[in-house]
């Protein structure tokens, strides 16, 4: 199967700055890709240069089996969506959805009919004689999506989409864009710096940062088995606890401070011994025990109590670190108290301190 | 009543009262007034002097209002005053102002719109460059331009016509209309440019589709900075047109100026309030798009 985009030792620089570095990313057709990382870590200029609203210093950009490295954005079978909908103000929503195709000389019978079937999919037939400012934010939004529905392509870029919306709005509309995806099966491209978007919409997320994907995955290996040191910690709220040690016994157990942590059940590559390194645990993947546990376990001390409503959040202090670790409501402990914690292994990451790479 | 009164919270409610005569206001609207009355007072001298025959003028009391209001200076300047072999009055000059400034403007206001846009939209190689070029340029004294352009205009064989005046405004209008421009535009969103080119927009259809429609405010200023600076122009109309093209302007400054018989200050006057009647006018109607367009233009840049 010819995948529908395929980005090929991509590299953009801005004078000398290196935005994106030797890109090589391929997206299959219909699969829904999320570009996740931090402001400036250059995902938004990626989709940029897949519409072709940036030209690119050297590489290569196909998308479905054609080469448009250096074709026109209209040319290319993309349709886009913005952060700020980016409606044209003095047209009607009618005028915006016709506005692409009109230039592409649809006929106006054609016109019709595509804006009249994007109009139901988006619920939008009562506004299409409005004008933008007469909408509300999600309005606006849908009616943006509409403009790259209308345009019949196979792929959709859509940059933050989402981030003008309160919250409220923002969950609805997300689960919207997931439907309409399994309705329509187009492959899209999705940017975002939040990760609940991410998670929940993406068939892979590709975690960007400094211009370099760093991990191309399905979401929940990248949850739980995150290939480096960024990925490990920009994933999850609170973010992964981060036990310095090193690797002894030949690798078979982990010391961190004076607690010797057995690493059975690791699933990684040859541990070895190592001088640096790291153990991540997530804060879900260790329990919390008031008496001590059979097996090694590390001793800390509770310093604060989070609720968070569905459960809570206990922030210990273990060996001089500070720890986050998630418990059911029920079991909260005051501060003080003297505490034993017992680690997943099989769940946890490995980290090599120097390299930042896992294990 | 009574009643109410009791269980009502007691005191003071609403809006504070305000003395309409503290010191404040006095202070402020007594400034005011003085200085409106400032800068009308020429404006009335001009406009009453310019009622009254020449008798009464020489009685000295330029203040005073007209005791016998006539309007014949008003005829004479408009379409009797001599400059010059030429006695049709400042008529002449309005039209050769109207021909100047109505393509001057149009083409001006054309091309330096197109030239910030492209600019902020369409970057180039060297766009950076050239835009501090263009800035840099209206620094430079006009004096300095003078001659070489009347060499050039010769050359090009429209040295004394219209045709050669207009481009000069035209040429001149550019670094700060291009400026103007350029920074209204820069104030729209980027993204909305995209999706129109995403949408397939060229250069023209992006400009005349979705950038014009958005811009109304920073044309009506344009308009205006131009309309009144090539209207109220005088240097490059004496410069590059010939006796029988000059501008209003020019042609006002030759009555004024005349030497033979007697001056005729109604006349002078009633010339000088029809030569600033036009700007005058256009600022009246468009004043507030004016101050929009202007603090729009403004705040970014």
């Amino acid at each position: 199967m010819v995948n529908s985009i395929e980005v090929k030792d991509l590299t953009l620089n801005f004078g000398s700055v290196s935005v994106l570095k030797n890109m090589n990313l391929d997206v299959a057709e219909g699969e829904f890709v999320v570009l996740l990382g931090p402001s400036g870590c250059g995902k938004s200029t990626l989709l940029n240069c897949l519409a072709g609203l940036l030209d690119i210093t050297d590489g290569q950009i196909w998308i479905k089996g054609k080469n448009v490295t250096w074709s026109e954005p209209s040319e290319r079978g993309i349709g886009m969506v913005f952060q700020s909908y980016a409606l044209y103000p003095q047209m009607t929503v009618r005028g915006n959805l016709s506005f692409g195709l009109k230039n592409a000389k649809v006929p106006q019978a054609e016109i019709d009919k595509r804006i009249a079937r994007a109009a139901e999919i988006l619920q939008i037939q009562p506004l299409l004689d409005r004008k933008p400012a007469a909408l509300s934010g999600g309005q606006r939004q849908r009616v943006a999506i509409g403009r790259a529905l209308v345009r019949d392509v196979d792929v959709f870029l859509f940059d933050e989409p989402l981030s003008n919306l309160d919250a409220k709005l923002r969950s609805e509309l997300r689960v919207e864009i997931k439907r309409l995806h399994n309705q329509l099966g187009n492959t899209m491209v999705y940017v975002t710096h939040d990760q609940i978007e991410a998670l929940t919409l993406a068939d892979r997320i590709a975690v960007m940062k400094g211009g370099v994907i760093q991990q191309l995955a399905a979401p929940l290996e990248i949850y739980n088995r995150p290939s480096n040191l960024f990925v490990a910690g920009f994933l999850g709220s609170p973010s992964m606890n981060f036990l310095k040690g090193r690797t002894v016994d030949g690798g078979k157990a982990f010391q961190f401070g004076s607690t010797k942590i057995d690493l059975a059940g690791y699933e990684g590559g040859a541990v070895l011994e190592r001088d640096d390194a790291i153990l991540g645990v997530r804060p879900e993947h260790i329990t919390v025990s008031t008496t001590p546990v059979s097996g090694p376990s590390i001793p800390a001390e509770v310093e604060i109590d989070e609720h968070l409503g569905a459960d809570s959040l206990l922030w210990l202090k273990a060996e001089g670190a500070n720890m986050s670790v998630r418990v059911p409501v029920e079991g909260r402990l005051p501060a003080g108290t003297k505490v034993h914690l017992g680690l997943d292994i099989p769940k946890a990451s490995l980290f090599d301190a120097k390299t930042e790479q896992r294990i | 009543m009574a009643d109410v009164g009791m269980t009502a919270m007691t005191g003071p409610r609403g809006a504070k009262p305000r003395k309409t005569l503290s010191g404040r206001n006095i202070m402020l609207y007594g400034t005011l007034l003085v200085v409106c009355v400032y800068y009308l007072l020429p404006l009335w001298v001009m406009v009453m002097t310019s009622l009254k025959g020449m008798p009464e003028v020489r009685i000295g009391n330029i203040f005073a209002p007209p005791v016998e209001v006539t309007f014949q200076p008003w005829v004479k300047a408009w379409a009797e005053a001599c400059t010059g072999l030429n006695c049709d009055g400042l008529s002449r000059g309005f039209w050769n102002s109207v021909l100047i400034t109505v393509p001057s403007v149009i083409v001006s206001i054309a091309i330096a719109s197109v030239n910030g846009y492209a600019l902020i939209n369409w970057k180039f190689k060297g766009s950076d460059v050239f835009f501090t070029i263009l800035i840099f340029g209206s620094f430079i004294p006009y004096q300095i331009m003078l001659y070489p352009i009347v060499i050039l205009l010769r050359e090009m064989g429209i040295y004394g016509t219209l045709w050669g005046l207009i481009i000069v405004h035209t040429i001149f209008g550019m670094p700060i209309l291009t400026l103007l421009f350029r920074n209204y535009f820069s104030a729209i969103p980027e993204e909305l440019f995209k999706a129109a080119r995403v949408d397939g927009a060229g250069f023209w259809g992006i400009y005349f589709r979705i950038m014009l429609p958005m811009s109304l405010p920073i044309f009506v200023v344009a308009l205006i900075l131009q309309v009144t600076g090539i209207w109220n122009d005088f240097l490059f109309g004496v410069v590059f047109t010939k006796p029988d093209l000059y501008p209003m302007t020019v042609q006002l400054n030759n009555i004024v100026n005349s030497v033979q018989g007697v001056k005729e200050y109604n006349v002078n006057m009633a010339a000088t309030v029809l030569t600033g009647l036009v700007p005058l006018i256009v600022y009246f109607v468009s004043g507030k798009l004016f101050v929009r367009g202007i603090a729009a233009g403004a705040v970014k840049g």
